[in-house]
């Protein structure tokens, strides 16, 4: 499905500001081929604006490269044919047409006019690999808007996957899931992220915990601390942040960010 | 939410019958059913009608399927596209005028020139811009091919400016204005509020006499159809599966690698130039094209065909123009001056309580049949829809 090749993400010193107020102020990180990071941190931290600034929603200074190449100041669906893929906090599955359309879709930003004016005759190989990762073969024919919450959100990495992204990026996954489908996703991340490096911003700390392999907390703008989950629970700057609970104990903050 | 945990490969298999997309994807089923129907369609436009109609209410049917052409665009910019296209009546008028153009040169004869420029102008000579419309290799093809230009050039400005929504719906109407005040203006060359009138022959053929006139209607008929199979083959191709998909969430779209406006643009293009087609061919079935009929106006009763019919499908947007095209001549006949307000009446009925058109009230009637999910949800006029809609955060 995916080339062999497994790359990196390495933000340098990345600003985001809108009207004067600066969302990102000045992060940059590494993220080595083939982690799960998590992104965490309180309310308006950046998380997400970070993420919109590495796919190109919003404009940033700094340097966003994904293996060699920039990222920044690229359109959004140039940045996206580098391999670049994203989910939204909301799924945003394309409700009134089928699992099976919606992952053909994902998979064919390169199909030529030829292509795209036929019919889709089958299910091409690498859609059907996918409707297997994230279990929905069953409901290929399925209207993708009447998949429960969490199925749809294994169609958006499923989209991700046929999308041939290497760097999947994505915005709360398991919000608003039950025990089981997050038990579900944090094994789909981990056979993901076999071949893929994997960018999680969550705050759901139980599943941060189980499935991180390593941890940046962002606060208001700017790196906080970053490290395996293990570090960053001990920094007591984290917990100070976290309104002095300690990060640990299930307490896991809930609240969504704008 | 069910706590389905996403299963190991292979074992996933769910019957669940809601939902599921319906019948009729099967490529052999949905084929003959096709082809039954377009039977159905072509025995109905070239027997049942000429048989059972007058030779006056062949000539109306004529028209409204010249609407109805139209509409089948509309249907796939707008219904497909999410594209409010309030100013059809330009690619419209663009196809009749050149289709007018050309017939008018005919009459004239070589080396003359229409009736109403020795009436208005002192033209002694013909305008530098009217010469090419006296070849047929150049006027016909100009007739389609003139408005999906036109078409092209405003769609690639305002696609990529991301212009959409109630903002495109208001400057497609805005050129349908601009068109009209054009026309009117350039009196001299372009026969002003009168338009181009009292067409007489079609390539050699005496439009008064009845026979023609049949011909013309056949060959609409004909055309119709066509346009149908078209529409039919690219709702049903990728390229219609990701015009839905550009229609419901076209910043989704983009992260998936797409550029949305190259894919709003070809559907835009393509609506203009059936819009195009019909124009020329309502030339020859009416013998008369003007300002009036490509205006603000015109160009909203095309809409509202559609929206009445049902936009996002295949037929709907046909039988919708159809019906009102048909409406509007009955009840004007018996009822002038309501007309106007039964229309809008209508159009408001529809959208606020019928998004789908009727069009739904048959999908509707088939998934009680079947036992599955309900009613389809509602869609805003503007393409989206209203409910679980994800908009990407715009700042």
């Amino acid at each position: 499905m995916s080339d062999e090749r497994l790359d990196g993400l390495s933000v340098r010193d990345v600003r985001v500001s809108f009207d004067g107020f600066t969302a990102v102020d000045g992060v940059s990180l590494e993220v080595p081929a083939g982690d799960i990071r998590f992104l965490i941190g309180p309310n308006g931290a950046g998380k997400t604006t970070l993420v919109d600034a590495i796919t190109g929603l919003v404009r940033a200074t700094g340097s966003v490269r994904f293996g060699d190449e920039e990222l920044l100041g690229r359109a959004v669906h140039r940045i996206s044919r580098l391999g670049i893929g994203r989910t939204f906090q909301t799924s945003s599955v394309f409700e009134e047409l089928s699992v099976l359309q919606n992952l053909d879709i994902a998979a064919g930003a390169r199909r030529g006019w030829a292509t795209l004016a036929r019919r889709r005759r089958g299910i091409p190989d690498e859609v059907a690999a996918a409707l297997e990762t994230i279990g929905l073969a069953g409901r290929a024919e399925h209207l993708a808007g009447t998949l429960a919450h969490g199925q749809k959100q294994w169609l958006e990495i499923g989209m991700l996957l046929v999308q041939d992204a290497r760097l999947l990026l994505l915005d709360e996954p398991v919000a608003g899931m039950s025990h089981e489908e997050r038990d579900a996703t944090g094994a789909l991340l981990e056979t993901v992220s076999r071949d893929r490096t994997v960018v999680v911003i969550e705050h759901d700390m139980d599943f941060l915990r189980r499935f991180a392999r390593s941890v940046t907390v962002l606060h208001a703008g700017r790196v906080l601390s970053e490290g395996t989950v293990a570090q960053v629970q001990a920094d007591p700057r984290v917990q100070e942040v976290y309104l002095g609970h300690p990060v640990d104990a299930g307490s896991a903050p809930t609240g969504r960010e704008a | 939410m069910t706590a389905v945990t996403p299963a190991p490969p292979g074992t996933a298999v769910d019957p669940a019958p809601a939902g599921v997309l319906p019948p009729g994807r099967s490529p052999g089923r949905s084929r003959l059913r096709t082809a039954a129907g377009f039977a159905f369609g072509a025995a109905l436009l070239f027997a049942v009608a000429p048989l059972v109609l007058s030779d006056f209410r062949l000539a109306l049917l004529a028209k409204y399927l010249c609407v109805a052409m139209v509409a089948v665009g509309i249907g796939i910019a707008w219904g497909r596209g999410g594209m409010l296209t309030l100013g059809q009546g330009v690619f419209f008028g663009l196809g009749g005028y050149a289709m007018a153009m050309h017939l008018k040169l005919a009459d004239a004869g070589p080396g003359g020139m229409p009736d109403f420029m020795q009436l208005y102008g002192q033209l002694d000579e013909l305008p530098l811009w009217w010469r090419p419309f006296a070849s047929p290799w150049f006027a016909l093809p100009a007739t389609v091919l003139l408005p999906m230009a036109v078409a092209f050039g405003l769609g690639s400005l305002v696609f990529r400016r991301r212009v959409r929504g109630a903002y495109f719906a208001i400057l497609s109407q805005a050129l349908a204005a601009a068109m009209v005040i054009l026309l009117i203006g350039q009196q001299g060359t372009t026969g002003g509020t009168n338009g181009l009138t009292d067409i007489k022959g079609f390539f050699g053929y005496d439009l008064d006499d009845p026979v023609n006139q049949r011909m013309v209607y056949f060959i609409i008929a004909g055309t119709l159809l066509a346009l149908l199979a078209l529409t039919r083959q690219l709702i049903h191709s990728r390229y219609g599966e990701l015009l839905v998909a550009v229609r419901d969430g076209e910043e989704r779209v983009r992260f998936l690698g797409y550029d949305p406006a190259t894919v709003k643009l070809v559907a835009y293009v393509v609506a203009a130039g059936m819009a195009g087609l019909a124009g020329a061919l309502f030339v020859p079935a009416v013998g008369i094209i003007s300002p009036a009929l490509i205006g603000i106006v015109p160009s909203i009763e095309f809409v509202i065909g559609v929206a009445v019919g049902g936009r996002a499908t295949l037929l709907g947007p046909v039988l919708g123009a159809v019906a009102v095209a048909w409406a509007r001549t009955a009840l004007s006949e018996r009822f002038p001056g309501t007309w106007t307000y039964l229309q809008g009446l209508l159009f408001v009925v529809v959208v606020a309580f019928l998004p789908g058109g009727l069009a739904s009230l048959w999908a509707l009637a088939r998934r009680r049949d079947d036992g599955a999910e309900p009613a389809p949800r509602g869609w805003s006029v503007l393409g989206r829809r209203r409910a679980g809609r994800t908009e990407v955060p715009a700042a």
